[in-house]
């Protein structure tokens, strides 16, 4: 769940950003997104299993990204994701529109507060 | 650690996924949890608390559900989870409970091959029997509206169905009102010649009004005229459709040719029609008959009489009218008709009414083995439950209701059934072909068994309901299944009712099958015992053959006589002959000739002073052909003639009952129509009706006339079927080329026919016990055998069960044959109860066979003794193997797997 600084309503708008974006360079695996995503927003985004796989379910079968099995010595086989081709555009498009979006506000509210 | 997949995968199940899916998002799923299940031990929280927080995260059941359920529901297919969405119609989802059962058979497919192999045998076995059945008791006659037609019998002192005399059935049919018509007929064999070599041709003299009353059709000519069948008419003459078609090639220009028959010269008017069931070939008017015995009321000469009933004529109406009828005729001809009545029976309870004892018999034995067959697979099925354990508990926590796991097994069994029911048929047409051709000749109608619609309606109908006799018991054990219970891993519970149900069903396999044993022990007894038989003369080495004489030779008595001693002459001379006779009548055959007669040598007393015997025409002789004993005075010679006093011989049933304490030699006795006769000696007693059969019949003294002694004008019906029968040195029926080269004769114009060996005779007087010994010892041995398989299939489930138990046990020092003891008491223990059971209910059910049975009752208790060895074998046989896998368990593995 959300931390309460932060709202359930802005985490959904950017999961499918958030997870996209992890698995650009990499592929990873659905503990290893959901470790950093917490990681990386130190505490402040945590998504659980109930929301994030279904969400990498739905990417899946929109064609974004895409799961593979492998097996690494020693370890229980896991399913890594990759961003497929249309998913590198989708996350392109989505930065864009994020970076605007936040400018935009920042804008707005920054003007205020300045 | 626990076992992720599992608790995730419980989670998933309502979701209704594919299994590869729910497998692949399972397994993804448990990963997550037991990465988050370490990380959290790692940064020190206690197990049980890492554990918690591990499984509410992952298995946030409401919020994984519906989250996995937006993606995941679009592309879900029909679910095929059982239990689910069977609301609305009763039927709904039947397409789907097929699908999966189909699916689940097949994934099965070596346990699906036996227990189809097992139902094929049951059901292959009940359709041939049934196609039996049907074909012979429950088909109609093939008559047009057959219900309405019943043979009309005479009945007297001694007979309750006697042949007609012609001019009672000439009254009959002109006083009676209940009958639209009737009929009458009587078997007769035809010399056909003036085509070719002499043919003899089975035939039947008929009235006009036979083929009339029983409503043939005809494919070609006409039947007989009322005015044809009159004493100087023309002769004319039908044909059998089988005759028509093998001997004059289906010509259809056959119709008014002339064939000679018994050297009359007969218009052919007509082909009768391929359904009617009779097996003679040539058809004459019943007027052209010149046989003496044509016009007496003494006379019974084999006529059978049938009658049409009026429409809407009940037949006891029928019997009343035609009881006054013969009432009126007694009074009308005391000396004849005194003690005589009629005796009105539908045609078809009249031919098949016998054999019906005997065929419901063998439908019940049929019916044991399906039953077994149904208790082995119900058995298969409750093993292969324990493993499916799961399977159910898990549709039972999703929601399926009871009835409707139920319902899916029952398809399951249902489609095993059927499986059973496709493989069984092909054996059920081969098994039928078998029966019929094993069926001993007395079976009637057997050209008309086969496999038809009914047998197929009655196959489906069988497999129906033995899929769910044997599916039920599993399926209800399965549906109580607590899915609690049953999802904890290593359960061993919930199986003390399951294992009760197999101990019952192997026991009831065994009981089924010791009665099957027991009814087969009995026919086998019996048809042994009869063999043991004395029939009076010496069996081996006799063959028998009827004889015709030449139509020149019958144009006189004198002819008769010389023609009839040079045949028996020519024969004797054959090299490997020692002696050869004349018989109008054979022991054990399927014909009789009786003749009354009183004491003394004065006009003919009044009824109650008269008596029957059985009555042999024989040449000098054949006492010497058959080593019928002589007892007392001589035997006939061939100064026993025309010339010299009439004499006879009688056997010594005769002699005990009609003289007793006193010397029948020299004594006489007055046989009706050939005068007084004076008995020149005592043979001994033949078994003329049967070997089982003879001690009981009413008429059992025999006398022997000699046929040299014949009046003339007895002399051309008299020898009408006569028998040659001679005594070879070597194998009998290598002698026939000779036999029938002698009786032809010079000119090549008299044919033998119904050539057999004597012991042919025998063994076919004994064809219908066989035949029921035969089938009997064919479903025995298959009831012992999937016994047998029950009793192994139990015990070793149970060995493989106790194998821990077994294992302690010989850890504490049990010996192997310690451990080999406890199970085959078990085993036998089960086959034991089986056993008794059966072996009590084989005293009652045997019974039935009452009339099979010879020289051994129900409870003999040889048979008994004989059953309990034979079931006890087999029950240790099946028991060995899984006892000898128990005595060599090894504790220490037996413990490591707890």
């Amino acid at each position: 769940m959300f931390n309460q600084a932060m709202s359930p309503e802005w985490k959904k708008g950017s999961a499918e950003l958030l997870l996209l974006s992890l698995i650009e360079s990499v592929p990873r695996h659905g503990y290893e997104i959901g470790k950093l995503i917490e990681q990386r927003s130190q505490g402040a985004l945590r998504f659980h299993a109930a929301s994030l796989y279904p969400l990498l379910y739905r990417l899946e079968k929109r064609g974004w990204v895409q799961g593979k099995w492998v097996e690494k010595a020693g370890q229980r086989r896991r399913r890594y994701y990759n961003l497929t081709a249309q998913g590198r555009k989708v996350l392109a498009a989505q930065r864009k529109g994020w970076e605007s979006f936040v400018l935009a506000i920042s804008r707005v509210t920054g003007a205020e507060n300045a | 650690m626990p076992e992720w997949k599992e608790l995730v995968r419980r989670q998933l199940a309502e979701l209704r996924l594919t299994p590869e899916r729910e497998a692949e998002i399972a397994e993804e799923l448990a990963q997550h949890a037991e990465d988050r299940y370490k990380e959290l031990k790692l940064s020190g929280v206690s197990d049980a608390e890492a554990l918690r927080l591990a499984l509410n995260e992952v298995l946030d059941q409401k919020a994984m559900a519906s989250g996995l359920r937006d993606v995941e529901r679009t592309d879900v297919p029909e679910p095929v989870v059982l239990g689910a969405g069977a609301q609305g119609h009763f039927l709904s989802g039947v397409g789907q409970d097929l699908r999966y059962g189909i699916r689940t058979l097949r994934k099965n497919a070596g346990f699906s091959a036996i227990a189809i192999l097992a139902l094929a045998i049951g059901i292959g076995a009940n359709t041939a029997i049934f196609s039996v059945v049907n074909g012979v008791l429950l088909q109609p006659l093939a008559y047009p509206d057959s219900a309405r037609l019943v043979n009309i019998y005479e009945t007297g002192a001694d007979f309750s169905h006697s042949s007609v005399a012609y001019p009672n059935y000439l009254d009959w049919r002109r006083e009676s009102h209940s009958f639209s018509d009737m009929g009458a007929y009587r078997n007769d064999d035809f010399n056909l010649t003036g085509s070719g070599h002499p043919e003899r041709v089975s035939g039947e003299y008929v009235t006009a009004s036979l083929f009339p009353v029983l409503g043939v059709t005809l494919p070609l000519g006409r039947a007989f005229r009322p005015e044809e069948d009159r004493p100087g008419t023309g002769c004319t003459v039908m044909l059998s459709y089988n005759f028509w078609q093998g001997r004059f090639g289906a010509e259809r220009t056959i119709l008014g040719k002339t064939l000679t028959l018994n050297a009359m010269n007969c218009v052919v008017i007509g082909v009768l029609p391929a359904s009617l069931s009779a097996t003679a070939q040539a058809y004459l008017p019943i007027e052209q008959w010149t046989g003496a015995g044509l016009r007496t009321r003494e006379s019974h000469p084999g006529l059978r009489v049938v009658g049409r009933l009026r429409l809407g004529m009940s037949i006891q109406a029928a019997r009343g009218e035609m009881e006054a009828i013969a009432k009126g005729l007694a009074q009308q001809y005391p000396a004849t008709n005194a003690s005589n009545s009629a005796a009105v029976v539908p045609m078809k309870d009249d031919m098949v009414g016998n054999v019906r004892p005997v065929l419901l018999l063998l439908v019940g034995a049929a019916g044991f083995v399906l039953i077994i067959a149904c208790a082995n697979v119900a058995n298969l099925l409750l093993a292969r439950s324990a493993a499916r354990k799961r399977e159910f508990a898990i549709r039972a926590a999703l929601g399926a209701e009871r009835w409707r796991v139920v319902r899916q097994l029952l398809t399951e069994s249902v489609l095993l059934s059927l499986g059973g029911a496709a493989v069984g048929l092909p054996l059920a047409q081969w098994g039928t072909t078998l029966l019929v051709a094993a069926a001993p000749a007395t079976l009637p109608r057997s050209g008309e068994v086969g496999i038809d619609v009914y047998v197929l309606l009655f196959t489906l109908a069988v497999s129906l309901v033995t899929g769910i006799l044997f599916g039920l018991a599993p399926a209800m054990h399965s549906a109580k299944t607590n899915p609690q219970e049953s999802l904890k891993e290593g359960t061993r519970g919930a199986g003390g009712g399951r294992h009760r149900t197999e101990g019952i069903f192997v026991a009831l396999e065994t009981c089924l099958a010791v009665i099957l044993l027991a009814g087969s022990a009995l026919m086998i007894q019996s048809v042994w015992r009869l063999l043991q038989v004395n029939p009076g003369f010496t069996v081996s080495h006799i063959l028998t053959m009827q004889v015709a004489l030449s139509p020149k030779a019958m144009a006189s008595p004198v002819g008769i006589r010389t023609a009839l001693q040079q045949l028996v002459q020519r024969v004797e001379m054959l090299p490997g002959v020692q002696a050869a006779a004349l018989t109008s009548l054979l022991p054990l055959g399927d014909s009789d000739s009786e003749i009354d007669f009183w004491l003394g040598n004065g006009p003919q007393p009044g009824p109650e002073r008269i008596k029957t015997v059985v009555f042999y025409v024989v040449s000098p002789d054949y006492p010497a052909v058959m080593q019928i004993p002589l007892l007392r005075g001589r035997v006939l010679t061939e100064r026993d003639n025309l010339s010299s006093t009439p004499v006879a011989l009688i056997d010594d049933v005769m002699a005990r009952q009609i003289f007793p304490g006193v010397d029948p030699i020299g004594r006489q006795i007055s046989l009706i129509a050939l005068g007084t006769v004076q008995i020149v000696g005592v043979v001994g007693h033949v078994k003329q009706w049967g070997l089982g059969s003879d001690d009981t019949n009413k008429i059992r003294s025999q006398v022997y006339f000699p046929l040299l002694q014949i009046p003339d004008k007895f002399m051309s019906s008299g020898v009408t079927a006569l028998t040659l029968a001679l005594r070879s040195k070597g194998e009998p029926l290598s002698f026939v080329p000779s036999v029938r080269a002698a009786v032809a004769g010079p000119a090549d114009d008299q044919p033998v026919y119904a050539v057999q060996a004597m012991k042919d005779v025998i063994s076919g007087s004994l064809a219908g016990r066989r035949f029921m010994m035969f089938v009997l010892i064919v479903f025995a041995s298959v009831a012992l055998l999937l016994a047998a398989v029950g009793i192994y299939g139990v015990m070793s489930y149970a060995v493989t069960r106790r194998t821990n138990e077994l294992g302690v046990r010989s850890a504490l020092g049990a010996s192997p044959w310690q451990i080999v003891g406890l199970v085959l008491r078990q085993g036998m223990g089960l086959a034991g109860a089986g056993l008794i059971v059966g072996l009590a209910a084989s005293v009652m059910l045997t019974r039935f066979m009452g009339s099979l049975l010879y020289g051994v009752g129900a409870g003999d208790p040889l048979t008994l003794v004989a059953v309990t060895v034979v079931l006890g074998v087999v029950a240790m046989l099946a028991c060995v193997l899984p006892a000898k896998r128990a005595s060599a368990v090894d504790p220490v593995v037996a413990l490591r797997c707890e």
